[in-house]
């Protein structure tokens, strides 16, 4: 019964192994466009290449295929600079050229973008955008979301961010745990909190204000809440037993949760003004991994009551027994969420008894169709992108674990290595400006 | 007053270790008196004494008294894929933990459930709480009280041998008293 020392670490250390991103299957006809290196007007060398992030931001979701640099024909960096003819040639559809200078008398750095259909000779889009040196990174992701929504029609989501755990063995009695946040592309980890003890379910609120999480910090496992800005934190449950699977409500008021209290895990939702719990399931066996429907009115979640894992949905307030099952043709069914349009429902799939693996797939609840995304054997703990575009998930790579993102037409892949420990469970954030 | 006699007990499993180590090293063949230490220490004049330095206060020990001190050595027990049920020959391992923490009131001990990773987290935690619950109730039924007992699911969280084999998964799903 030794309690657990414990060191914490919060908010806003630089993590050390960052994360960066490798493309592992692309589409076949990816959209061909031409980023002209943007033209540089100070003096001195820019910390970060916009020209580059943007680059990589669209060729790593897959859907375009950049023109490599020697072989343009011009190196426009504004509209009047532009001919049309130039890139056709090249067989280019869309093209984006800016230019960055130094805002008059501050310490600021004003990006100028212009962004062109060829075939239309359009102009799509154009902006100046001004910021300081350090957030150029961030106006580089601005503007490829600019360019994805120009051409998808699809609100990019390259400004978003996620958190996972990672786990690093030290030796075999030291583990040390560590909740990060990063860019979307594992850019500019931070350390949200460090543990020698597990760290489990990070869940981001709808505003991506705050985070709530599992930590064993006491011996035992507990719910928390941190602000990401502050690093404030408080430990919202104390329950006996399991106190695991926080996960947000769409209006930010409530906690879905799995307790234990009663002698088997049931899915509760705790109102976060009141801290009046309710009880949503009700069943000797587990109930676990709740999630919230678009509305907000039921919950997903998973459960054994027929001998192994299955989806189940069930209204608030509603009888414990007016339980919907969601999917019957697979042996395991685990780990359910829906896609932003509330009939396609991403899971963790086994297919049958016989076969061993783990994959993420997605339901139509209503055609009952089913598409399996992953073709790898441990495949976990899904996330979907705030714009449904992308799932990232966590599996093994050379036994370790590491992230992958998948399309959710499951066309387009891509990894996240990692360059030390196991990391696991990313979550994805909702937009965040 | 019980995280004391825990500690107490786990000093003396130390010192009969160490005794056995030391009685084997000093043999010119260390595999036969190993297996023989393992497999029936009461018969293996090595052991014998330092189990007796163990519990010194109770003089000399019986047969029964020895086998029980030989089961409470025992404190983590290894479960089959997907059963939450524990292994049937740890059932009689498991009745001298229940007596001793019978005899001992205020003894306390903490169960914790492991998974193997295969699985999501989430219900790897609820099979690990399912296992040390198997055996929490096994235990109060013969006799131990429900205060004495904490039980903590650490799910696949705390792997007792990381990797992706059978071997790791077997002895990554366990339940250990702590």
């Amino acid at each position: 019964m030794a309690v657990a020392l414990c060191l914490l670490g919060l908010v806003s250390f630089a993590a050390h192994g960052e994360l960066s991103i490798q493309i592992t299957k692309g589409v076949d006809n990816p959209i061909p466009i031409a980023i002209v290196p943007f033209s540089w007007e100070g003096s001195g060398v820019l910390s970060e290449d916009v020209t580059q992030i943007v680059l990589n931001d669209l060729e790593q979701v897959g859907e375009f295929r950049a023109l490599s640099r020697s072989n343009m024909l011009s190196m426009p960096s504004e509209e009047r600079e532009v001919f049309y003819r130039d890139w056709r040639l090249l067989a280019q559809d869309y093209l984006l050229v800016g230019k960055i200078s130094r805002a008059a008398g501050s310490q600021l750095v004003r990006v100028q973008y212009e962004f062109f259909d060829i075939n239309r000779e359009l102009k799509l889009a154009g902006e100046v955008l001004t910021g300081s040196v350090t957030q150029l990174r961030d106006i580089g992701h601005a503007i490829s979301n600019v360019v994805f929504g120009e051409v998808t029609g699809t609100r990019g989501a390259f400004t978003t961010q996620i958190m996972y755990v990672v786990a690093d063995y030290i030796s075999p009695e030291l583990t040390n745990f560590r909740l990060e946040k990063a860019d979307y592309d594992g850019q500019r980890a931070q350390i949200l909190l460090e543990s020698q003890e597990p760290i489990m379910s990070p869940s981001w609120s709808p505003t991506g204000l705050d985070v709530a999480y599992v930590s064993f910090e006491t011996s035992l496992p507990r719910i928390y809440i941190q602000n990401i800005a502050s690093g404030q934190r408080r430990q919202i449950t104390n329950y006996p037993n399991i106190n695991s699977s926080p996960v947000w409500s769409p209006d930010g008021s409530k906690l879905a949760m799995v307790l234990s209290k009663d002698g088997s895990p049931d899915v509760y939702v705790q109102d976060l003004t009141s801290n009046q719990l309710m009880r949503i399931t009700d069943h000797p066996l587990i109930d676990t991994e709740p999630s919230w429907s678009k509305d907000g009115r039921s919950v997903v979640f998973m459960s054994d009551r027929t001998g192994q894992p299955q989806i189940y949905q069930i209204e608030l307030g509603a009888s414990a027994f007016d339980v919907e099952r969601l999917t019957y043709d697979c042996f395991q069914c685990m780990k359910a969420a829906f896609l932003p349009d509330g009939v396609n429902l991403v899971h963790v799939r086994r297919e049958t008894r016989q076969n061993p693996n783990y994959q993420i797939a997605v339901l139509n609840i209503e055609t009952l169709r089913v598409i399996t995304l992953t073709d790898t054997s441990l495949d976990e703990s899904p996330s979907i992108a705030p714009n449904g575009s992308m799932i990232m998930y966590a599996t093994k790579f050379n036994g370790r674990g590491v992230l992958d993102a998948v399309s959710i037409d499951g066309r387009v892949k891509f990894r996240l290595p990692s360059s030390q420990g196991d990391v696991r469970e990313p979550s994805w954030s909702p937009f965040l400006n | 007053m019980g995280k004391q006699s825990n500690k107490f007990l786990k000093v003396g499993f130390i010192v009969v270790s160490l005794f056995a180590v030391t009685a084997c090293s000093s043999t010119n063949e260390p595999e036969e008196d190993n297996s023989g230490g393992e497999t029936a220490s009461s018969s293996n004049s090595g052991t014998t004494p330092a189990t007796t330095t163990a519990g010194s206060d109770s003089g000399r020990l019986t047969q029964d008294e020895i086998a029980a001190q030989d089961a409470l050595r025992q404190v983590v027990f290894y479960f089959d894929f997907d059963i939450a049920e524990f292994k049937s020959e740890d059932r009689e391992t498991l009745t001298h933990h229940a007596r001793d923490l019978a005899a001992n009131p205020g003894k306390r001990i903490r169960l914790e459930g492991h998974a193997d990773e295969r699985g999501t987290r989430e219900y790897n935690l609820a099979l690990g709480e399912r296992r040390a619950n198997g055996i929490l109730n096994y235990l109060i039924v013969n006799g131990a009280s429900r205060s004495q007992i904490e039980v903590v699911s650490y799910g696949e969280e705390r792997p007792d041998q990381n990797g992706q084999t059978e071997r790791a998964y077997s002895r990554n799903r366990r339940v250990e008293i702590q």
